[in-house]
């Protein structure tokens, strides 16, 4: 359960201050598939990464599962990154000179899991995103979308609560974006995992049950999707897009 | 995570990148095998003057032209020089000694058959090979006979041996120096390296046959023949310091100079020539220890580039272990035994380079490098010190971040 309540977070630039989050509140429960939308700039990804614990909120209140989470310190934050969260970047982020297995076990070094249980979970994680035949490809011998994959079993090897994912398909065509999409709707619904996305795209965000907007660091809509598309169905034109929310 | 996982995971990312890794540890390598090296040299050069020295014995005195100090230069004045009749006059006068005996000593030009080389011609007398103590190895050397006759006989070092027989037997055959002919009797026993101008590189003529048939004019001065030195073997020891004044007295008054003058010729027993010789090793250790400092300075700095850049750039890759979960303590084992591998491996290395290039030196035979604790320990410590500090400092500055500001990092 997150629950983020009236967070700020203000960048340093310079001379100038710049206000990415202002006043945001946000609820999402157990098991929900959620987008967060919003032009660049509206604040989006920073949400992101504070939902992630990857960075932490100027001010307000964020509790996940009952804990606070601001009030911190940086090993603690490690320790929940650890436990119940899993992080997909648009730019994939593995080692470039490690094989996708090395790059899926990382986390488990971290999390004091054992030799042998590490190996038999890196591989599960892997054939959970459908990767059993490339384990032991460098990054670079990969497509976009099995790069993707990787990055997605490395945050899913920790079976972690919270899957989250900044512009997932935002550096894949979009054939391999819906591969993507699909994956997480099967990890949704097959294994009740909690899926945050953020994108620019309403098409892809409409595969999801939720959608949350910013703009200029608010929340300026936050809108339930009656019926979510299923990946692999045709992009509809702009207008039916923007169209088909149901307003709750 | 244990300390062995800390290895595997640093020994795997030094794997992931050789190239960097390489050249981390070249700087270290550099530094810590120059320092090495250099000081093993000095240390050497300074153990062989010091050995050649003292093996020149401590009874014997050498008489030498020139002056002790370099006094104002005065008009008129001859060059300072050693005539025979120095040698003449001495042997007459001084008492409670074994023997005097004087040698001339010029460079030649020195050909078998079509090899060529150059090397130091001495012309001795059968009492200076005595009082020097050079021994034969092979055939003989010149008789009382010879010696008077102006024989064109030559014993040789093992050096110009080697250089010009390539492993013909050398006795019996013909070389020529300056181009006049002569014959080969003797070789010198090696008496290997260990400073400057060792015998092995010389040739020795009969005195008498040097001054008639190849020192040339160079050798006579206003119809006097010079000589290059005389030596003096005291009976005793203890009567070292009583024959130096004598010779000193003696030759004041041959070579006519008045008692307020200055003295143009040296007389050095081994003390004083140790004495000398030390300061001399000293400023050369100084030198050899400044330019090692330097060379350690410079490979330091290197190490700390090399070390600030290749963590630096990795701030992306310990924001996403950051990501995935690690904490601090994690990212900092973890870039300390790196930096600790790459530092001990280049440091190994390093000390091997320099004993290795301290080794190929005293091939060359003309100094014995002989490698010391102290600068090892010095190098290393020096070396590991600096790629440790200044590998860890980025790490920790990069582990300071928010995962989130480490991976925006470019």
């Amino acid at each position: 359960m997150i629950e983020i309540e009236s967070v700020t977070k203000v960048y340093q630039m310079g001379e100038t201050e710049v206000r990415a989050l202002n006043g945001v509140d946000v609820h999402i429960g157990q098991g929900e598939m959620t987008a967060i939308m919003g032009p660049s700039g509206s604040g989006k990804s920073t949400l992101l990464a504070i939902i992630g614990c990857l960075d932490v909120p100027t001010s307000g209140g964020y509790r996940l599962d009952g804990e606070n989470v601001e009030s911190m310190s940086d090993d603690e934050l490690a320790d929940i990154r650890s436990r119940k969260i899993g992080f997909v970047f648009q730019q994939f982020n593995l080692l470039p000179r490690a094989t996708a297995l090395e790059n899926v076990t990382m986390p488990l070094t971290y999390a004091g899991v054992s030799g042998k249980e590490r190996r038999a979970r890196a591989e599960e994680a892997l054939r959970k995103v459908g990767l059993s035949d490339r384990m032991h490809h460098r990054p670079n011998e990969l497509s976009g979308g099995q790069q993707q994959r990787v990055a997605i079993a490395r945050a899913l090897v920790n079976d972690p609560a919270i899957l989250l994912a900044d512009e997932p398909t935002g550096a894949l065509d979009s054939k391999t974006g819906t591969e993507i999409i699909r994956l997480f709707q099967t990890l949704h619904r097959d294994y009740g995992q909690t899926v945050i996305y953020v994108t620019h795209d309403p098409f892809i965000a409409r595969h999801t049950q939720r959608i949350i907007r910013l703009a200029d660091g608010q929340v300026i809509s936050d809108d339930r999707v009656a019926e979510p598309l299923e990946a692999g169905a045709p992009r509809p034109s702009e207008l039916a897009l923007s169209g088909s929310l149901v307003v709750l | 995570m244990n300390i062995t996982e800390n290895f595997r995971i640093a020994l795997r990312a030094l794997a992931a990148n050789k190239l960097r890794s390489a050249l981390t540890m070249l700087g270290i390598i550099i530094g810590v095998a120059s320092v090495v090296a250099l000081m093993a040299i000095g240390a050497g050069a300074t153990a062989g003057i010091t050995a050649q020295v003292q093996g020149i014995g401590s009874n014997l005195i050498i008489v030498m032209p020139g002056r002790l100090q370099q006094g104002p230069n005065r008009g008129g004045m001859q060059p300072a020089a050693l005539y025979y009749s120095d040698y003449e006059a001495l042997a007459k006068t001084l008492k409670d000694v074994n023997g005097v005996a004087p040698s001339y000593e010029t460079q030649a030009t020195v050909v078998f058959e079509t090899r060529t080389r150059s090397a130091g011609v001495i012309g001795i007398t059968t009492k200076y090979a005595e009082l020097r103590h050079y021994d034969i190895e092979q055939g003989r050397f010149p008789t009382p006979a010879e010696q008077q006759s102006g024989a064109r006989v030559a014993v040789v070092g093992v050096n110009v041996v080697r250089d010009l027989f390539g492993g013909l037997n050398p006795l019996g055959r013909t070389i020529k120096l300056n181009g006049v002919p002569f014959t080969v009797i003797g070789v010198l026993e090696e008496q290997g390296s260990g400073g400057f101008g060792s015998a092995d590189d010389y040739v020795m003529v009969p005195l008498e046959t040097g001054y008639d048939k190849l020192f040339g004019a160079s050798a006579v001065e206003g119809g006097k023949r010079k000589v290059s030195n005389i030596v003096i073997s005291v009976k005793d020891e203890t009567a070292v310091d009583s024959v130096m004044a004598q010779i000193e007295r003696t030759l004041r008054r041959q070579h006519k100079l008045a008692p307020g003058d200055e003295a143009d010729f040296l007389v050095l027993s081994q003390t004083q020539l140790l004495d000398t010789l030390s300061q001399i090793t000293a400023i050369l250790t100084a030198f050899l220890g400044a330019i090692a400092a330097i060379s350690l300075l410079v490979g330091g700095i290197g190490i700390m580039n090399i070390m600030l850049v290749s963590v630096t750039e990795r701030t992306k890759e310990i924001g996403l272990r950051k990501a995935v979960g690690a904490k601090r303590g994690a990212i900092l084992l973890q870039f300390l035994v790196e930096t600790l591998v790459l530092s001990l491996l280049g440091g190994l290395l390093g000390i091997a380079l320099g004993v290795g290039i301290a080794a190929a030196v005293t091939a060359t035979g003309v100094i014995t490098a002989s490698v010391t604790a102290p600068s090892v320990a010095l190098a290393f410590g020096f070396a590991a010190a600096v790629g440790v500090l200044f590998g860890l400092y980025p790490a920790w500055r990069a582990a300071q971040l928010r995962p989130i500001e480490a991976l925006r990092y470019e």
